[in-house]
């Protein structure tokens, strides 16, 4: 695993232990190394001490050629048991006196002696002259063996050791204690975070362990949490405030509806009901008294019927237009040219087809509601024949075209048209822009278009100039 | 006592709709035997021979069709259609409901309860005469009713 993943308690103690290592290790080694070449230069600087005494008495013994005096003075050096062997050479480099146990040593001594000292492994040699006034009589040659000091060295590094892993072991244990105060609420804070993210329960807190950095941490994280229960509860609030309120006007506008249904169902009922009675009595009239009524009689009375039959369909198109808007419009894709065809088939009985020229191009498929859209071309095209019926020859020209992610359908006509600035009258209902004498109509059918489109979430427009003809528009989501 | 013989009933709140129905009828011979009702309750006194029509006929003297308008105070049409049909004497009589408007959501209830037709009453006189008239014809003159179960 990768240092950096670690958990922080076990990267803090590796932190600390490996500076601890790399410290106590430097500071050991140093000190061993200064003690081992400071104790070793003391050693040769106390056997050259001993070897100028030896050299400057052995002098008279040497000048006076008296071998006893040498030899007993270099049989002093017992008192330094490291001083293995002593020989003292004559200025000839012949051997003069000797010292110690190991004689089998002598050929080894190298002839003449190179003075000063040479340090072989633990071997300390030694090589000094012999002088009188200025006069040299000979070489006094020392060695002194340093493995007694090498000894003690070996037990100084062990020591040294283990101090080192005594004190690492100590160091440990200080810093897995030490280390824990800030590891812990580090862990206490990163459950606490985990529990959060688990559980999503924001009322869990950590547990603050101190007024350090961590702790001001904790403090803050705890804080946020307060802030996010808070700002909780308060969305909890609005919603259900939300919903309530949704559900309470759901249930005023399904009243509405019901309450618009139960008055569209009376009216189509009731309003009715007169209507019959006045054309049915008006029949009466024409039937049964005929022959007393004069001719402006019975033009009264078809004037009485007539407008009891537009009363009757001003009804009938009302209550279509508010069926429209509660309607549930349920969509398929439509045959948008079968449609035209069958609206045109249909509208052939009441205008006269034989003075009109059609003009209609490929249509694109549209998803909508059949029924409605059948209105819709419906009324369209029967507007469209309506308003070019008092033109010789009318063209009506039907088309379609896909713009910018919608379906555009036109319907066109060069009848009498209207005025621009009229145009946006024209899609409210009873809103009509002719008189009855010249055209016959409720002012529904537009506002009937354009409820239902809209209702497919499209648009109508209209374009036109008085005299020459109106185009409409309407589209469709593609 | 005295005995009603009834091909046509004929159930209508509305006198002005009643008058221009037996009118027609009565243009097309077909109103020689019809008794006209008021309201629901009269209509259901009157079929099942209770309330002032006690002992005053018998159900097996029933009418061979029923004219009956669905908007009556009272007892509506639904709930006439309902017991005619509930019971087992008179469910065989032909209903034909009349009605104000087509898009009446209880046409769809009536012909669930069994009514076996309907009309709707259009403002132009004229046309409901032809419609009660090819009605009547079929239902008075073509249409066997079944063996008297009774």
């Amino acid at each position: 695993m990768p240092f950096r993943n670690l958990p922080i308690r076990k990267r803090l103690l590796r932190v600390i232990l490996v500076i601890n290592g790399v410290v106590l290790t430097v500071a050991c080694t140093a000190f061993f190394l200064y003690e081992y070449y400071n104790s070793r230069s003391n050693t040769l600087n106390k056997v050259s001490a001993i070897g100028q005494i030896i050299a400057t008495n052995s002098t008279a013994a040497l000048a006076f050629d008296n071998k006893d005096d040498a030899t007993e003075i270099l049989t002093a050096l017992k008192a330094e048991p490291h001083v293995e062997m002593a020989v003292l050479f004559d200025e000839r480099g012949t051997q003069f006196s000797l010292y110690g146990r190991d004689t089998t040593m002598l050929p080894l001594i190298p002839h003449p002696l190179p003075e000063g000292h040479r340090i072989k492994g633990s071997i300390l040699e030694l090589a000094l002259p012999v002088m009188l006034n200025g006069h040299r009589l000979g070489t006094l040659y020392l060695r002194s063996n340093m493995g007694a000091m090498h000894q003690r060295f070996q037990l100084y590094a062990t020591i040294v050791v283990v101090v080192m892993v005594l004190s690492f072991l100590l160091s440990l244990a200080l810093v897995r204690w030490l280390t824990r105060s800030i590891s812990d609420s580090i862990l206490s804070l990163s459950k606490t975070a985990a529990v959060i993210s688990q559980k999503h329960d924001y009322s869990v807190r950590a547990g603050k362990m101190g007024n350090d950095e961590m702790g001001g941490l904790t403090d803050a994280f705890n804080h946020m949490l307060d802030t996010i229960q808070t700002q909780n509860r308060t969305l909890r609030q609005f919603n259900r405030t939300l919903e309530q309120k949704v559900q309470q006007r759901t249930a005023e506008l399904e009243y509405a509806n019901k309450e618009l249904e139960s008055f569209t169902y009376s009216v189509s009922h009731d309003l009715r009901a007169p209507l019959r009675a006045i054309i049915g009595y008006t029949a009466i009239l024409e039937e049964d008294y005929s022959d007393k009524l004069d001719d402006e009689g019975k033009r009264i009375t078809s004037v009485i019927k007539n407008n009891t039959l537009k009363m009757g369909q001003l009804i009938d198109d009302l209550l279509a237009f508010s069926r429209m808007t509660r309607q549930e419009v349920n969509r398929e894709t439509v045959d948008m040219c079968a449609v035209v065809q069958e609206v045109k088939d249909s509208l052939a009985g009441d205008y006269d087809y034989s003075r009109v020229d059609w003009q209609i191009v490929a249509l694109p498929p549209a998803a909508a509601n059949p029924g409605l859209i059948q209105q819709v071309w419906m009324n369209l095209i029967a507007n469209a024949l309506k308003y070019s019926s008092k033109k010789e020859k009318a063209l009506i020209q039907i088309g379609g075209y896909q713009q910018e992610g919608k379906l555009v359908y036109f319907v066109k006509d060069n009848g009498v048209g209207f005025n621009q600035q009229y145009g946006h009258k024209l899609f409210k209902i009873f809103q009509r822009l002719h008189s009855m004498e010249e055209f016959e109509g409720t002012g529904v059918g537009l506002a009937l278009v354009h409820k239902i489109v809209a209702r497919h979430g499209g648009e109508v427009w209209a374009e036109a100039q008085e005299n020459k003809g109106a185009a409409f528009y309407f589209s469709l989501p593609a | 006592m005295e005995q009603y013989k009834v091909d046509l009933l004929l159930v209508e709140d509305n006198p002005n709709d009643a008058e221009l129905t037996i009118r027609h009828l009565k243009k097309n011979n077909m109103a020689n035997n019809l008794f006209h009702v008021k309201d629901g309750e009269e209509a259901l006194e009157f079929i099942f021979c209770t309330g002032k029509y006690a002992g005053k006929n018998e159900l097996s003297q029933r009418p061979k069709i029923i004219l009956l308008d669905i908007q009556m105070p009272k007892v509506n049409g639904i709930e006439v259609l309902q017991k005619i049909k509930d019971d087992p004497r008179t469910q065989s009589i032909p209903v034909v409901i009349l009605t104000s408007s087509k898009e009446d959501p209880d046409i769809q209830k009536c012909y669930k309860l069994g009514a076996n037709s309907y009309i709707v009453k259009p403002v132009n006189f004229e046309r409901f005469a032809e419609a009660i008239r090819n009605l009547g014809f079929y239902w008075l003159l073509l249409n066997q009713p079944p063996a008297n179960e009774l």
